[in-house]
Order: structure tokens, then sequence, then C-alpha cells
């Protein structure tokens, strides 16, 4: 591996992100309308002043409530839209797990969405004819494979989705949300896999509103409310943090 | 960022796209077929019993007008919405967008494919073969070079104005009567015609009627205004999406 253990994974200085809330409205008539009156489109402020560094072979989690920015910031890591102000680095091959087969439809079957979502990440031809048994394997869709996909439990769909993105070997596993979706068996392999990837000094990046997923993948977390962060640390105390917060008798208080 | 095998994706979604349109068609690669012979009938119809048209074996010539101008507009219309139609990929994979158009209009060369099947063995058994059908991989690549670059300019406006999707099918209606889709090109006034060559879709009508139908080699300066043409719509192309690609995430 080329990568030095000096360069952190993931670098976040300062960045800011913000949408316009155009309401979808993108035809020709409010475009004139916006350069006749001059008017800018409301911002809404997914991030702010966010500056955190994410080493080699650590696996941090990012906590908070709906809304609270934790999807603009996986995107921004996986390099799908740039900030507003600010830097975000990444030094290594990512590979994201943000929806649930991103990349996947329905009417190919298993093992030509493999082949598709596994070039989508970046895999040459020959990786590929290498690593598509181990991927298959690893899934134990067994002869579903040749399957249209619409056949398939979400469960299923998540087993080829993880089974595509850590074969790919990446340095930086991004992950939204999806591991929920497995069956206890498989969720034990996933993590099994993922603590390979923690000792072979990879580096993770994730969501999850399960407690006790992020308890057994990550040892910190990184806590956004409104786009703000509000703590980082390690795991159990951010979101011992987090969790009272969010408290009803806190919530009293501070109202 | 991306580092993965550009040949190997292409080649992938090519395949994905074909595999989806036709799975769900119980005639399959029929559908190719049956568009432009529909097309052909018509304008057979049309121009030998209405307007009286006197050329010889007119079905192969107009065949050399609809063949090339179909597939422009359908790989054009479909590679001005592909990244709006495919907004799920654009939000969640970090593949280079350039590849979403590109993509678009090859597949639509699948179709290209059976069409110019039709056209040469249908050119075959009423003409014969002739040595300057090695021209003819030239002027089909100058044109998919072009549309490629039109699908790539026209999909990027349309992420930020929906209606150029609207634009684009008004522009492939005027463009049927500026195309020598059912005329001879010969009958366009001189004065318009320095202007009227360099539309490569024109241009490959011209040069496949040279090729095909007159059993000639292609004219050089209509080739070359050609070549000039393509090269520079791709590179606009190009240029204006990677301007605007960043932007992407934001409005789609």
């Amino acid at each position: 591996m080329s990568i030095s253990d000096r360069q952190p994974a993931i670098v976040f200085q300062d960045v800011w992100k913000s949408f316009a809330r155009h309401a979808g409205q993108l035809l020709i008539r409010d475009r004139l309308i916006q350069l006749l009156r001059s008017q800018r489109l409301e911002k809404f402020h997914a991030l702010r002043e966010i500056s955190f560094t994410v080493h080699h072979g650590e696996s941090v989690a990012v906590i908070g409530h709906n809304g609270a920015g934790k999807s603009t910031l996986l995107n921004l890591a996986t390099n799908l839209c740039r900030p507003d102000q600010g830097r975000v680095e990444i030094h290594g091959r990512i590979a994201a797990l943000l929806d649930l087969g991103a990349g996947f439809h329905p009417d190919l079957t298993g093992a030509e969405n493999v082949r598709t979502n596994a070039s989508l990440l970046g895999l040459s031809r020959r990786e590929v004819r290498e690593k598509f048994d181990e991927m298959v394997a690893f899934s134990e869709i067994g002869d579903f494979i040749n399957e249209p996909l619409r056949t398939y439990s979400s469960g299923m769909v998540m087993r080829l989705a993880f089974s595509v993105a850590v074969t790919v070997d990446p340095d930086i596993l991004i992950i939204d949300e999806v591991l929920g979706v497995g069956d206890v068996a498989f969720f034990a392999k996933c993590q099994e896999r993922i603590m390979q990837f923690r000792h072979a000094g990879k580096t993770i990046l994730c969501v999850s509103h399960s407690n006790a997923t992020l308890k057994d993948l990550c040892t910190r977390a990184v806590w956004l409310d409104h786009g703000r962060m509000m703590d980082d640390g390690p795991l159990a105390q951010v979101v011992d943090a987090y969790k009272s917060a969010m408290s009803p008798q806190a919530a009293y208080s501070a109202g | 960022m991306w580092r993965g095998d550009y040949l190997y994706l292409i080649q992938n979604l090519v395949v994905k796209d074909f595999k989806i349109r036709y799975r769900n068609m119980s005639l399959g690669v029929l559908w190719s077929l049956l568009n432009p012979l529909v097309m052909m009938t018509v304008y057979y119809f049309v121009f030998t019993q209405i307007f009286k048209s006197n050329l010889p074996n007119y079905p192969l010539f107009l065949l050399c007008g609809i063949v090339p101008f179909s597939f422009f507009t359908v790989a054009w219309g479909t590679g001005t919405t592909s990244i709006v139609d495919n907004a799920g990929l654009i939000k969640r994979v970090p593949v280079p967008r350039e590849v979403v158009p590109v993509t678009t209009v090859l597949s639509c060369c699948i179709h290209l494919l059976v069409q110019v099947m039709l056209l040469l063995s249908i050119a075959i058994f009423t003409k014969g073969l002739n040595r300057h059908w090695v021209w003819l991989p030239v002027v089909w690549a100058l044109e998919i070079l072009f549309v490629c670059g039109l699908a790539l300019l026209s999909a990027a406006l349309n992420v930020f104005v929906r209606d150029t999707r609207y634009m684009v099918e008004s522009a492939t209606w005027v463009l049927l009567f500026l195309v020598p889709v059912f005329y001879d090109s010969n009958l366009m006034p001189p004065k318009y015609r320095p202007i009227y060559d360099y539309n490569p879709i024109a241009a490959t009508v011209i040069s496949l009627r040279k090729i095909v139908y007159e059993a000639q080699p292609p004219v050089g300066s209509t080739l070359w205004k050609m070549v000039g043409a393509s090269l520079t719509v791709f590179l606009l192309g190009l240029l204006v999406f990677h301007r605007l690609k960043p932007m992407f995430y934001e409005h789609i």
C-alpha cells in the first residue's frame, strides 16, 4: 500500500455547505424571474464550520438527529459534491455504501449488477474476473445470483452491495445506514469483515441510528446538530452527551 | 479522484442499457428494424405518389437519410435527459459524470448498427459492394463523435434548465428539413451550401449517398468540414460539461 501512515485518511477543514431552496423549480420561467428580480435564492446551511481529521485505521461514527447534516457530510467525503467554503481532502481509494445498491438495476441479474457496480466503484476487468466468485460467495446469494434483482429481498440486495463494496478493497469505507437491513448472521459476518478492515489499517466512516451497530463498529464519534459540530471524541462519551441532550428532561430544562 | 477502468465501465453500462431495453420487448431487436422501414415506406409513398420524385432507387436514397437522422434524434434526445434520468447514480456514486451521456449515446449505437446492416444489405442487393465502403466507418465515427458532443452539452444544460429537452426536440424537427433526409442536397441553392455542409448530420447523409448510392468516394471538403465541426462540438461539449458538473449534485 502506497499510502503513508502519517498522512491522514480524511481531512475536513472549516467546511461549509449550503443548498439553494429552489423547490425543484428549474424551468426557464423561473430562471428569468430570478434574473429580472435579481433575487437570490434562499439558502439552507447543511453544514457549518466543520473541521476534523480521521487517520488511517480509525473508525468514526457520525451521529445526530434527522437533518443534522450527516448524509451531506458523507457525500462530501465521497466527493459527490464540493464544499462552498473550506477544504475536504481524501487520501486513498474509497468505496461508499450510501444507498442500497445505488447503480443496481432491478431488471438485471445479480451477476450483471455485481459487474456493473464493481466497475462503477473503479475495479478493472481483471480485478472483477479475479474477485467475482469471492463477492458472490460472501453475499451468500447462491443460485439467486442469476435471477433478476427485483426478485431479491432488501436484505439480499444489501448483502450483495456490501459484498461488492468490501471486495473492492478500499482504503476508506463509507457506510450510510444500510447495515440495518441484513439479518443477525450476516451482520456478524459484516462486522468480522469490518474488524479485519480495521486491523489492516483501513478507515471507516459511518452513519447509523442503531447504537448497537455503532458500538460494535466504531471507536470515535462526531456529533452534528443543525449542521454544526457539537462534539468529537470517544464513542461512548459522545453518544452519552448526545443522548442526554436529546432526552425529554434536557429539552424541558432548555425550553 | 476516480481511478477506474473507463473502457470496462462504459462497456458494462452500454450492455446494461441494451439488456434493460430489450429484455422487456418481445420482438427485441426487430423494433430497431421496424422503425426505419415504416419511415421509409411513408416517405416513399409521399415522395413518389404526392410529390413526384424521379430519383432512381428511391428507397435506398431515403434510407441513407433516415438511418443517420433517426440515430441522431434518438441519441441526442436520450443523451439530453441522461444526467437527470440517472440522478440516483449521480448523487450516489462518485463516477466521472462524462461517462453517463457518452454511454447513453453509445448504447443507441446498437440500434444504429442494426439499421446500418439493413441499409447495407439493401445497398448490396440493389447497387452492389464498392471499394469506397472503406470510408463508411470514418463517416459513422464522426457522426457519433458529434452526437456525443451535443449530448454532453445539452445534458449539462438540462440539469439547470429543464426546458432544454423540449428545445432539443424542436431543434430535431427543424433539422429534419435542414438535413437532406428526403430530398437531394444538390437542390439546396449554392449560396446556402457553404453553411449547410458544416452540419455534420447533413454531411453524414451527403457522404453516405456518395459512397453507397452513387458508388463514389466522399467529397474531401465535405469530410474536412465534418471533422472540424464534429471535433469543435465535442470539445465544446466536454468543456461546458466539465465546467458545470461540480454543480450537478445540488440541482438534481
